[in-house]
């Protein structure tokens, strides 16, 4: 009786495994692709038939792009955006969400509606009303607009994950505090941001990535080269005067490994804060 | 008092979001309503004019027609494909999260650099799509996928599942995971095939988070930007455009360079936009009710 059992177990457990070999290789060969092409010579990348791996292997396309002024610059701007728009989602949502986990108070359901509504609207809708605001502030080709665009949009998921969090710590612990004589911002930076440490650490990489990844915002604002940030630099490599696809693929896969494994670590706690708590 | 301290503490995400989200919002009801030169100078009031042109537009029920096509057919098969994908690596079995990794990558990546390698693949002379599909004997010559009107729509569409897929699955896995053990159990007790079992209990008990996937891919695949502007770039006109692509030509690429036009098809969209926000409101108040 366990005989077949067991065996039919390891079957289906080697099926599964079949299965998800399958589904990563589909998943990641177009990034395979990347990959390859980012390592082949300018001269292999217009061959036909056309080969997946490069014949002359040329990691030095790597130290080209990061040697280029231009993919400095680009790199420089997205660190900008990217750091000082997570400074100030961390920074505008951490009140709000402590507030809101501890409080019930008039107009608390309309704070998160609207918080929630926010997250639905990507900058994308609103780019020519946004476009129309940074024209008549004198702000179009500055970082200011790019980092306050992508503060302002990527502000709910950072409230959603911190007041979850912050909603399940026991409110002993505060107590406690507050009887040693802390204050209420205190027991907040001294007691519960310790403690909160994950969903900060969640928080942070997803404002980061987003505002790293941003492009549709970037692409209308900023027409000045020396302010462009990646996503939309990278792409004069291959325009239609000329074809660099080495570059642009070695230039994307610097921009994109990074943040892989940034999103891998906080994996578990994107669904929680893209659904704002709906599903458990 | 205590509301002036609540207003103390929701004071920055407020103002951050009347500054970048109201005022825009605001901004694109007046550039709606006004005339503006082709340098972007402000003309004047010109009341519903611009709402009257874009009806006028020819490409107008081209471009809607496509948005309907680009958002059903991306949600519809990305949901599909993702109860398959979710149940898989819902199980156990060695590798697991390394395929959760593998999953990350298009979900991570920036999906212009993800639209640019598609331009790649894709390519009618050097791209490998055509490579494989001609020495697997799926088709006799190389397709121009993104130069023919009949594939480039399908073409996006592809690019669009590929990266919803991992958002979706992993909502439907969390769907999957809130099911406790014993239903399954239980049907087993009672002799249920797995696909009956399936059918009549983990797909209703899937439902809502079902729901939270599709309407919010609704609401991403239709403000999608990057794959229809990247992917159609070298097509000229609007027969491939969606509401979306169409709206940001003709603000700021087309010769028409018309602002007032594309800020009235920009209030429509924020419109789309918010009926489906509104459904999803009702969904998760739905779900809270019934808990």
């Amino acid at each position: 009786m366990s005989a077949p059992r067991g065996r039919r177990r390891v079957v289906r457990r080697a099926a599964l495994c079949c299965a998800g070999l399958a589904l990563a290789v589909v998943v990641l060969a177009p990034y395979a692709v990347m990959v390859c092409t980012a390592l082949k010579p300018e001269g292999e990348l217009r061959t036909t038939p056309p080969r997946l791996t490069p014949v002359e292997w040329r990691p030095g396309n790597f130290l080209e792009v990061l040697g280029d002024p231009s993919f400095q610059t680009w790199l420089r701007a997205s660190l900008v955006v990217a750091l000082t728009s997570t400074t100030i989602v961390v920074l505008a949502a951490t009140p709000a969400a402590y507030y809101t986990a501890r409080h019930r108070f008039p107009g608390r359901s309309a704070f998160l509606l609207i918080v929630l509504i926010t997250q639905m609207f990507s900058p994308t809708a609103l780019v020519v009303g946004l476009y129309r605001q940074f024209v008549e502030l004198g702000l179009v080709d500055t970082y200011t607009a790019l980092i306050l665009t992508n503060a302002a949009f990527n502000l709910a998921f950072a409230v959603w994950i911190l007041r979850a969090f912050f909603a399940a710590i026991p409110r002993e612990i505060e107590e406690a505090a507050a009887v040693d004589g802390c204050g209420r911002l205190r027991t907040l930076v001294r007691v519960v941001l310790p403690l909160s440490l994950p969903a900060i650490v969640t928080a942070v990489i997803f404002a980061f990535i987003a505002a790293w990844n941003e492009y549709i915002v970037a692409l209308t604002l900023m027409t000045d080269p020396a302010r462009k940030p990646l996503t939309v630099g990278i792409t004069s490599y291959v325009t239609a005067y000329v074809q660099h696809w080495n570059y642009l693929f070695a230039a994307s896969v610097i921009a994109i490994v990074p943040v892989v494994v940034l999103f891998a670590l906080i994996e578990r706690h994107l669904v929680g804060g893209l659904t704002a708590g709906s599903v458990k | 008092m205590g509301r002036w301290q609540a207003l103390l503490w929701l004071g920055p995400s407020l103002a951050l979001i009347a500054a970048v989200v109201v005022y825009p919002a605001v901004a694109l009801v007046r550039a709606s309503l006004s005339r503006y030169s082709i340098t972007g100078l402000y003309q004047g009031s010109v009341g519903a004019a611009n709402y009257a042109r874009l009806l006028e537009q020819e490409a107008l029920a081209t471009v809607v027609a496509n948005t309907v096509i680009w958002v059903a057919a991306i949600v519809v098969l990305t949901v599909v494909a993702s109860l398959g994908l979710a149940q898989l690596l819902n199980e156990d079995f060695p590798g697991r999260r390394l395929v959760r990794w593998a999953l990350i990558v298009p979900w991570a990546a920036s999906l212009i650099m993800t639209s640019k390698l598609f331009v790649w693949l894709y390519d009618y002379y050097f791209g490998i799509l055509n490579h494989v599909l001609i020495s697997l004997r799926l088709v006799a010559a190389p397709v121009d996928w993104l130069g023919n009107d009949a594939t480039v729509m399908a073409a996006m569409i592809a690019v669009g599942i590929f990266v919803s897929l991992p958002f979706t699955t992993y909502v439907v896995l969390a769907g999957l995971s809130s099911i406790p053990g014993e239903v399954y159990e239980a049907a087993r007790v009672d002799g249920a095939s797995p696909w009956r079992t399936y059918r009549s209990m983990t797909l209703p008990l899937l439902r809502p988070a079902l729901l939270v996937a599709v309407v919010l891919n609704v609401i991403y695949v239709f403000n999608s930007f990057p794959i229809v502007w990247t992917l159609n770039d070298r097509n000229p006109g609007f027969a491939h455009d969606t509401m979306i692509t169409y709206m940001y030509k003709i603000a700021f690429k087309s010769s028409l360079r018309d602002v007032g036009l594309a800020a009235a098809l920009g209030v429509v969209n924020v419109l789309v936009i918010l009926i489906a926000v509104v459904l999803y409101v009702r969904i998760i108040s739905w779900r809270e009710a019934e808990a």
